[in-house]
């Protein structure tokens, strides 16, 4: 190799002859597959070359009616009556069955969302089956999470998730559920729902009572037959602030429970005294995370006026390094859009924050001709009143503002219709404390950021939400506490 | 400038996501090749003799003779008595002769004594000298000092090529990395160099990040390229790939050449011929046809 030669490597990809795919999924209701009362199936694709992987059936409100029904009586003859230790052992159960089969539902979940394996891998599916491990272990001890308190499980639950994190968003959704002794239906998102039908053969394997999960697929209206739908006593919804209002409308007048957790717009703050090199890497991980598709990611940097220059020429550096193409490379960073509307939205922001007057800057990278793309951006000079500041894009998208004091910088990242998640660089512990205890949000990360835990509650302030997932915080919502 | 702080979590994050690259099929067979040309085969032993010198300069230009265009080691690393035997042994070859020096490993003499011995290793023609830095100076806060005695070795080195030796495993913290990294730097190094491969830990891949970061933000604001080298504790053809990586993504293209990488290292150069082997013909040989010089 000549010395101006650039080394590029070779396409390391992951094997896909392992992995088990029917051509068609029906409705997994009552313990067993079955076809939709209407016949109909629409196509999930894969967003990296835009061929048909499988057909799905679509739920309408009779098969919702169906689904609430089972989960009922498995409710009411099994799985409320059933002692905590049993329950959890099902749950334990599933989650071994999934770490078993790490390696197929990564390949999956890549396949159907468009995220890059190395995600998959080390994320997404690890974080899956950890949910159902943590929540395994406090099916047994309810009453101890909540002393004094009595500890009833409320019935059944539906469940609508989101398509950035399938595999992720159902295990979050479904194992405290599980452990709290209520039963499920559960909607996984149109464009993604094959992990959730592979989990439904676990959820087979393991031999859960029928009817304890219910997983069924289709669009907003079958999404709405569950939310209208007045045998479940609580929906846990994970998706945009426009669906979580709709939800809240919809509800309003009954007594169901309910936890939404919807958009974010996250400052993420380096101040002068932060360790640059490493401010630089956590927002490469804030914001180009899962393409940006993450409602917690840093969307809005703000950097210290003195560093601003330095961090933002670094950020470039770094950016021109990440690799962008086949999500089953295992050295891709950035995979592709999960699907043309999102792309489109994504791509809409951009024109806007030109025409705002913002300074974009890409990368050089080729972009596949096939599939849906988008290159890692940044904008700098744009402020508050801009619109892709304050507008949640959900795509690989960085609006860059300046500041001179932390009380300026932390008024403006209180600016916002969101409260979901923040992040804080610095070298001093005392600038940490001061500056997370004065911002409303959810979750806010010192010297790092997405980094996600079973134990660790979730949840949103203002437009990001209601109520919170994981942790014992994440039992409550599914608990009538006496 | 000597004032960048280093998050070691994060460091140790980077270096996991950097290691997590899979190199495979062509791109791997360059990396192997590229990475044998960085090598400065080392003996620095209280045992090393002239006999078992002239044995691993031989070895430095004939890798493995019955396979075809491989490249030559970058250097031979000695002690001061062996240079005039290297060099000897090294005539007509493109292979550099290094010598530690400056009182090799502690760096306990005083000044003079060191520039003396830098001196008369440079005129029995090493062309490269590796010094180590004052660690007990720069432990006790003069930074000054470390710095005036790099520059004084530069200057008694003339032509040779400068690596420092910053001893990272008795600095302890990425701070006093980045540190001691900076200093050198500014002082005259044209390599800096992790360890004498005497202390544990020697060279760890959140160290060399480190350096590797120090280099670029060197060379971002002064247009100097600085050298790297790595030493101690790297053996295996996978560490060796993975540096590359490291130095690819940090430093780019430029880096990637034995102008300004090395490995200091002894037993890494058969582990490369292995995989090389290996990666033309699909079998892996026993070690027992790779020559042990």
């Amino acid at each position: 190799m000549s010395k101006k030669q650039k080394w590029e490597y070779s396409p390391a990809l992951e094997g896909t002859d392992h992995i088990q795919l029917k051509k068609q999924y029906d409705l997994f209701i009552n313990g067993k597959f079955t076809p939709g009362a209407e016949g109909k199936y629409f196509s999930t694709v894969n967003p990296a070359n835009e061929e048909k992987i499988a057909e799905v059936a679509e739920a309408n409100q009779k098969d919702i009616n169906f689904a609430v029904e089972s989960a009922q009586k498995a409710y009411d003859n099994t799985w409320s009556k059933m002692p905590g230790k049993e329950r959890g052992k099902y749950i334990f159960r599933i989650a071994r069955l999934l770490q078993e089969r790490a390696r197929e539902f990564s390949v999956i979940e890549t396949i159907d969302g468009g995220k890059p394996i190395r995600e998959s891998r080390d994320v997404d599916i690890p974080l899956a089956s950890a949910h159902f491990f943590y929540y395994a272990g406090w099916a047994d001890k309810l009453e101890y999470a909540f002393p004094g308190k009595q500890a009833n499980s409320l019935g059944v639950t539906g469940q609508i998730i989101p398509w950035n994190f399938p595999l992720l968003m159902a295990s979050w959704k479904i194992a405290p559920a599980l452990a709290t002794g209520n039963t499920v239906v559960l909607k996984p998102a149109e464009t993604t729902p094959l992990t959730a039908m592979k989990l439904a053969e676990i959820i087979q394997e393991a031999d859960l009572p029928p009817g304890v999960v219910n997983i069924v697929t289709g669009a907003g209206d079958t999404g709405k037959a569950i939310v209208n739908h007045p045998d479940i006593k609580k929906i846990a919804f994970t998706g945009s602030t426009e669906v979580g209002k709709y939800i809240m409308k919809s509800i309003a007048g009954t007594d169901k429970k309910y936890t939404l957790e919807l958009g974010g717009k996250a400052a993420n703050i380096i101040f002068e005294d932060a360790s640059i090199d490493q401010a630089v890497e956590g927002i490469i991980n804030s914001i180009f995370f899962n393409q940006g598709h993450v409602c917690c990611a840093g969307s809005r940097l703000y950097v210290q006026e003195s560093v601003a220059e330095e961090v933002i020429q670094k950020l470039r550096n770094r950016m021109s390094s990440l690799i962008v193409g086949n999500p089953l490379d295992k050295n891709t960073d950035i995979g592709a859009i999960n699907s043309k509307m999102q792309l489109d939205k994504i791509k809409m922001y951009v024109d806007l924050g030109k025409e705002e007057g913002g300074n974009i800057y890409q990368p050089s990278c080729s972009l596949p001709k096939k599939g849906f793309w988008h290159a890692p951006t940044i904008f700098t000079d744009v402020s508050q009143s801009n619109r892709i500041i304050q507008e949640e894009i959900f795509g690989p998208v960085l609006g860059i503002q300046t500041f001179r004091t932390v009380d300026e910088v932390i008024a403006k990242a209180n600016n916002t219709a969101y409260g979901l998640s923040g992040g804080v660089w610095t070298d001093k512990g005392s600038k940490i404390f001061k500056v997370t205890k004065d911002i409303r949000a959810g979750v806010i990360w010192a010297n790092t950021f997405n980094k996600f835990d079973p134990a660790s509650p979730f949840g949103g302030y203002k437009e990001s939400g209601v109520g919170s997932e994981g942790g014992i915080e994440g039992l409550r919502g599914y608990l009538d506490l006496a | 400038m000597y004032n960048q702080t280093i998050d070691q979590i994060n460091t140790q994050e980077r270096v996991a996501r950097l290691f997590s690259r899979s190199i495979k099929k062509e791109s791997k067979v360059q990396a192997l090749h590229l990475a044998l040309s960085m090598i400065d085969l080392t003996t620095l032993e209280g045992k090393d003799s002239p006999g078992k010198v002239k044995q691993l300069c031989y070895k430095a230009s004939h890798l493995h003779d019955n396979f075809p265009n491989l490249p030559h080691v970058a250097a031979i690393c000695v002690y001061p008595p062996m240079v005039s035997i290297a060099k000897k042994a090294l005539e007509g070859t493109k292979i550099n002769v290094a010598s530690v020096a400056t009182a090799f490993p502690s760096g306990m003499a005083n000044l003079q004594a060191k520039l003396e011995e830098v001196k008369s290793v440079v005129n029995e023609g090493a062309d490269e000298i590796d010094m180590v830095i004052s660690r007990g100076k720069f432990l006790s806060g003069e930074y000054q000092y470390v710095s005036d005695e790099i520059t004084q070795v530069k200057e008694a080195c003339g032509k040779a090529h400068l690596k420092v030796i910053l001893e990272t495993g008795e600095l302890v913290t990425l701070d006093n990395v980045r540190l001691a990294s900076d200093i050198a730097m500014k002082a005259g190094a044209d390599f800096i160099k992790t360890s004498t491969g005497k202390v544990s830990p020697s060279a760890t891949p959140p160290v060399v990040l480190t350096m590797l970061e120090a280099i670029r933000d060197f060379n971002n604001k002064t247009g100097k390229q600085i050298g790297m080298k790595p030493a101690g504790g790297i053996g295996t053809a996978k560490q060796a790939i993975q540096y590359l990586v490291m130095i690819n993504e940090t430093l780019g293209s430029d880096w990637l050449s034995p102008n300004l990488f090395r490995f200091g290292a002894s037993s890494l150069a058969n582990d490369i011929l292995m995989q090389i082997v290996k990666q033309s013909t699909g079998n892996y040989q026993s070690k027992d046809y790779f020559s042990i010089d």
